[in-house]
């Protein structure tokens, strides 16, 4: 009796371990499968870029993103050039910049002269992080921006989000690229290198390479090794 | 009147206004007889008497200095902003922080070598005595329209 008790108890363990580790090897194939349908529709969405063509049903929403000092700079000359077929235009500038505000809004007031309409916003996300900022607590600050960036670019839905470097643009992209992974909206990503990087990228241009639909760089030499970018010379 | 123009945009460069407004300097740069520094967040902010052979202006920041830019005949600049000295087509001299890690800096100056000459603050004075002006040519002209039209073409803009 008490060895019949024993068979059962041993039997009835063995029966919850191999259950426990049925369950285990489920949850793992499905963490597995989902992670792999994830990389496979990321895939898809990166190369769908060339076939989005927004300006085709009208003006194209443009998302802007306005580092500090020279970034601003460059990114306002890139505006210049485009035609009011571009609008609205939200620039997205980092909380701590006091300056970016200013000279966007002299911008899009000598806009107005010119007889091209057509509306801006300016938005403010946390940045993602400052020059010279520490590895671990850089990611901490961009994750920080992150929780902005979604909900920003989940509201305005831009056609296209335009940057040239500062950390912000990393978080903003990513939201952009979210929001076309959940099938939302295909936002293009347009990245142009500053014109004061001739032998090698910036973080930001490192990161972002690999999912943007358009990166310009403006020196020979980057497009030598990178060759998915596009060089068309000097463009700021 | 010959203007030199010293700018840093938004950093800060100590270095560089104490080497500019020394006495070695201002004996180098005699064609000059007006100095106007634009010191961003430098903790050194000189009075405008502190340059006996010069006359000296000082400020922060404004929000355009393309003017001071485009009335000098020098321009003195802190490599984070040379994209506006360079479009003035004033000669230009580029000056690093050595205590930057800005490498990619030194990599666009050497790339522009003909159309600017570069150094660090240390060498500042020598370079002032010796350097010939007439060497520079402008710098390659900027075509964003090549960019507009792209991006037209690439989204189906009408």
């Amino acid at each position: 009796m008490h060895n019949a008790f024993a068979l059962r108890s041993n039997w009835s363990k063995r029966v919850s371990v191999v259950a426990i580790m049925a369950v285990l090897l489920g949850l793992f194939t499905g963490f597995c499968f989902t992670v792999i349908c994830v990389i496979v529709r990321l895939l898809i969405v990166i190369r769908s870029g060339s076939k989005c063509k927004p300006g085709e049903k009208g003006p194209v929403c443009v998302l802007i993103v306005a580092g500090s000092g020279g970034h601003t700079t460059e990114i306002l000359r890139l505006m210049e050039s485009l035609s009011q077929s571009y609008s609205p235009r939200h620039y997205i500038i980092a909380d701590t910049d006091k300056m970016s505000e200013d000279k966007i809004r002299t911008f899009e007031n000598s806009k107005k002269d010119t007889g091209s309409k057509g509306q801006f916003t300016i938005q403010r996300i946390p940045r993602s992080r400052e020059v010279r900022q520490s590895w671990s607590s850089s990611v901490i600050s961009t994750l920080n921006a992150l929780l902005y960036a979604v909900p920003l670019v989940f509201r305005l839905r831009p056609d296209m989000v335009l940057c040239n470097g500062p950390g912000t643009c990393v978080p903003l992209c990513a939201a952009g690229l979210l929001l076309g992974l959940l099938g939302l909206k295909r936002v293009l990503l347009v990245y142009v290198e500053s014109i004061c990087r001739v032998e090698s990228l910036s973080l930001s241009g490192k990161i972002l390479y690999h999912i943007s639909d358009y990166f310009f760089v403006q020196w020979s030499t980057l497009k030598d090794k990178y060759p998915k970018s596009i060089y068309l010379g000097r463009i700021v | 009147m010959k203007r030199v123009f010293v700018t840093v945009g938004t950093t800060s460069f100590d270095d560089l206004f104490e080497r500019v407004t020394s006495p070695e300097a201002v004996q180098v740069t005699r064609g000059y007889q007006h100095l106007v520094l634009q010191v961003g967040r430098s903790s050194i902010f000189p009075d405008s008497d502190s340059c006996h052979k010069l006359t000296l202006e000082a400020f922060k920041f404004k929000d355009s200095t393309a003017e001071d830019v485009k009335c000098a005949d020098l321009d003195i600049s802190h490599a984070v902003i040379c994209l506006e000295t360079l479009g003035a087509g004033k000669p230009l001299l580029v000056v690093f922080n050595g205590k930057l890690m800005d490498i990619h800096q030194l990599e666009l100056a050497r790339q522009l070598h003909q159309d600017l000459l570069y150094f660090t603050a240390s060498n500042l004075t020598e370079t002032l005595r010796t350097m010939d002006l007439s060497v520079l040519s402008p710098f390659l002209p900027r075509q964003p329209n090549h960019f507009a039209n792209f991006l037209d073409k690439a989204l189906g803009v009408q």
